[in-house]
């Protein structure tokens, strides 16, 4: 208590949540041109659309050509680290394709995801960042995107087959260029595990056995932090995907199976198991606290992305960066363990269809999104966030740390490979006030009867109107 | 009293037959007291503020009713398939798991400011109209919550309530003991885990309200009261507080639409969730989210929109009976 960190924290979660009005680095566009969409949602609650809403870049001379003349980003890249990377990769692009002007507006990650429909429907920029998985697909299928085969095709040599897949919609065409991507995995830190003489538990047992003599060594097994409400969603596919396989949880996902199915309720018996290791307060706790319990060495493990080692940067030291390693999710003795299913969520690139200056700036997008598919310029953005690892086969590994090999590695071992249960399903039954709240009524009393909740789930979807 | 009401007769009497005359020679034109160029800066001055009101606050206000009969995701034009009738709120009523929640905590929050925080912020405010010494010192102490936004006095006591890093915990020893409270975790605590919070805010702001209301009270009222041996109590209940009514329903009204129009502390906390569900963080997971169910959303906003109904025509009624 009371150190300087504290003050620290203060910033950066302001930071996180976006004090700083974004439109003040940008133009704001007077345009009355509003839809009663557009009115709705400004005289509702004022600047979150308008955030989004106030973008639109510069107006300068029209090019056809690619180089030069001007490109606009929407970017949910709002945290310092990667902030700073995307800088980086722009002013690399501008430099190399003939002096071509980059107005970035960066808009905070949960803001962001939170408009995305009215942005896209709105006045996007050119190109945009998003998530790969069924909420690309959404989009593209909505006509709210641009198909890009022709970047594609003229950069798919450098990915392997996995992303090829990853990026179409459900027409067959391409809609997205992948940039980086984190596996989920249970990160620990390799000096606490050394000093008390720790193995890495391969089985659920051996699991379960683990946390046991953790919690007897004055340590909180398993670091939870569900405040934020998706943490657990990451426990929540894995069990799944180990206990009923990838066909199963896919098709859940998307409504095709029954909430109330036994093997949903399997599956938070079988979580109800390593409920009673978790940190205390795990509803209260963000997921940021939690990741400081592991890097203060208070708890042992936590079920998380590769993206926890950018809070360990960001909080402690490099020292401690180097301390960070993981292990996969345990397998539980089901046919599905040799699946090596796991969440390793890809980021990606995608251009807009209603960015109002994306027709003079189609050659300069399409530039744009060749670039972000070079190692190269995925090296930059790594070096300032290596908490993702580039897509692009040429990127250069030499200087990946051995977690950063071990992630790539996992992932390349993995035969199956899910988005993460909010980009795998449909954003109002993962939400706040649906999959979270019930994520947290769970953790909240998890020895409770789960069909009470299953029955809740599968009320709430049955609720929700056809998503086509 | 009586003098200067006979006075005013005659005086009107006399000027009557001037009057007359005015009229008479106008009488060929449409009489008016009003100018052309005044009449067309009243025209401009109450149109454009209502046309603005209309376009801004009525338009989506009939809207939103509209938009709740459907299910339209804001995506694309809304379509006749889009009309669902009222299974939007036939849903909330029935099925939603999150409604009927929302509605009570809702209810707490208007009962504890209105019971507890609003009283308190009376009582500060009596207290500190007294001759005190360090009188501006404390009124500056309990008004200076007042000029942070709400969102900031959430991630103040986001922080405070933090469960192992938080003031709370470690000034009370539980982080060493391992009794961890989980102030915003747990779903029966957190919502008057918010409740203090937003008190902390709402009781300055009910001070300095009332503190201005009590200085526009005839001190020869008071003096008159204990003159005729009244109490302090006795002085404020039954001499203080009537003359104070125009101010008291403003404290009333300010205090219900404090209590409906809740939103960021929870929204803060935990985006309200786990047992801090409100109508208003309602609506925006529904309908400002990346759920986009709009129509869902706007069959919420309107049953707020008939509840706060209730302290709006209040207040007007009084205000305009005031005029009147």
């Amino acid at each position: 208590m009371g150190d300087s960190r504290d003050a620290m924290k203060v910033r950066r979660a302001l930071e996180a949540r976006r004090l700083e009005l974004p439109f003040l680095e940008t133009d704001l566009p007077l345009n009355l041109d509003l839809s009663r969409r557009d009115i709705l949602k400004i005289a509702g609650y004022g600047s979150l659309a308008a955030f989004i809403a106030a973008c639109g870049g510069t107006t300068t001379t029209t090019t056809g050509s690619t180089t030069g003349g001007t490109l606009s980003i929407g970017s949910y890249q709002s945290d310092p680290s990667v902030k700073a990377g995307l800088k980086d990769i722009v002013d690399a692009f501008t430099a190399a394709n003939g002096g071509t002007k980059v107005n970035v507006n960066t808009v905070s990650h949960n803001t962001f995801q939170d408009s995305i429909n009215s942005y896209l429907q709105g006045t996007p920029q050119d190109v945009f960042t998003w998530f790969s998985g069924h909420r690309m697909r959404f989009f593209a299928d909505k006509g709210l995107c641009s198909p890009i085969d022709d970047v594609w095709d003229a950069v798919k040599s450098n990915y392997t087959d996995a992303f090829a897949t990853a990026v179409k919609g459900n027409d067959g065409h391409v809609y997205a260029v992948p940039t980086d991507y984190y596996p989920w995995a249970v990160f620990y830190r390799k000096d606490v595990f050394a000093a008390k003489g720790y193995t890495v538990p391969t089985n659920w047992d051996d699991f379960k056995a683990l946390c046991a003599k953790m919690k007897m060594d004055g340590l909180a097994p398993i670091a939870m932090g569900q405040n934020d409400g998706w943490p657990a969603q990451g426990t929540f596919d894995i069990i799944n995907l180990r206990l009923n396989g990838y066909d199963f949880h896919t098709r859940l996902l998307v409504g095709q199976e029954k909430w109330t199915d036994s093997k949903v309720t399997a599956v938070f018996k079988k979580w109800a198991e390593i409920t009673q290791y978790y940190s205390a307060a795990p509803n209260g706790t963000t997921w940021q606290q939690a990741a400081d319990k592991l890097l203060r060495k208070q708890a042992g493990m936590y079920v998380l992305g590769l993206f926890v080692s950018d809070e360990f940067k960001a909080t402690g030291s490099q020292a401690d960066v180097d301390q960070l390693d993981f292990f996969p999710f345990p397998n539980l003795g089901t046919s599905f363990d040799a699946e090596k299913a796991l969440d390793a969520p890809i980021d990606v690139y995608m251009m807009s269809k209603k960015s109002p200056t994306l027709s003079k700036d189609r050659g300069q997008a399409a530039a744009f999104l060749k670039f972000m598919a070079t190692g190269a310029a995925q090296g930059m953005f790594f070096k300032q966030a290596p908490g993702s690892i580039p897509t692009a086969n040429d990127a250069d590994i030499s200087g990946y740390t051995l977690l950063q090999k071990k992630a790539q590695q996992i992932v390349s071992a993995a035969g199956k490979i899910t988005q993460y249960f909010d980009r795998d399903s449909r954003p109002d039954f993962a939400g706040a006030n649906g999959m979270q709240s019930f994520l947290k009524s769970f953790i909240a009393s998890p020895q409770s009867d789960p069909t009470t909740l299953q029955t809740k789930m599968q009320q709430f979807w049955d609720s929700l109107p056809a998503e086509a | 009293m009586a003098s200067p009401a006979t006075s005013a007769v005659p005086a009107r009497a006399s000027k009557a037959p001037e009057a007359g005359a005015l009229v008479a020679t106008r009488r060929r034109r449409r009489y008016s007291l009003l100018t052309r160029p005044d009449r067309l800066l009243i025209i401009l001055m109450v149109g454009i503020p209502l046309a603005l009101d209309l376009a801004f606050v009525w338009g989506p206000t009939v809207a939103s009713i509209l938009l709740s009969f459907t299910d339209w995701s804001g995506i694309g034009q809304v379509t006749a398939q889009n009309i669902v009738g009222v299974k939007n709120y036939k849903t909330l009523f029935t099925g939603y798991a999150f409604f009927w929640p929302a509605v009570e905590h809702n209810l707490i929050w208007l009962a504890f400011l209105a019971f507890i925080a609003t009283p308190i912020g009376m009582l500060l405010a009596v207290l500190l109209d007294r001759e005190l010494s360090g009188k501006r010192f404390y009124q500056s102490v309990f008004f200076l919550p007042v000029v942070l936004p709400l969102v900031v006095v959430g991630f103040i006591w986001e922080l405070q309530y933090a469960p192992s890093d938080g003031f709370i915990n470690n000034a009370f020893g539980l982080v060493k003991s391992g009794k961890i409270i989980d102030w915003l975790g747990n779903p029966n605590l957190n919502i008057y885990a918010a409740l203090v919070a937003t008190s902390w805010r709402h009781i300055g702001y009910i001070m300095v309200l009332y503190l201005a209301g009590l200085k526009s009270v005839d001190p020869s009222l008071r003096e008159a009261a204990k003159v005729d041996g009244a109490t302090e109590v006795q002085t404020f209940f039954n001499v203080v507080l009537p003359v104070m009514a125009p101010i008291n329903v403003i404290i009333v009204v300010v205090t219900a639409i404090e209590a409906l129009r809740a939103f960021d502390l929870a929204f803060i906390f935990n985006h309200g969730t786990n047992g801090l569900e409100l109508l208003s963080t309602l609506i925006t997971n529904n309908s400002i989210s990346e759920a986009s169910l709009i129509g869902f959303g706007s069959a919420i906003a309107v049953i707020l929109l008939v509840i706060s109904l209730g302290p709006i025509v209040l207040f007007l009624s009084r205000a305009m009976r005031a005029q009147a």
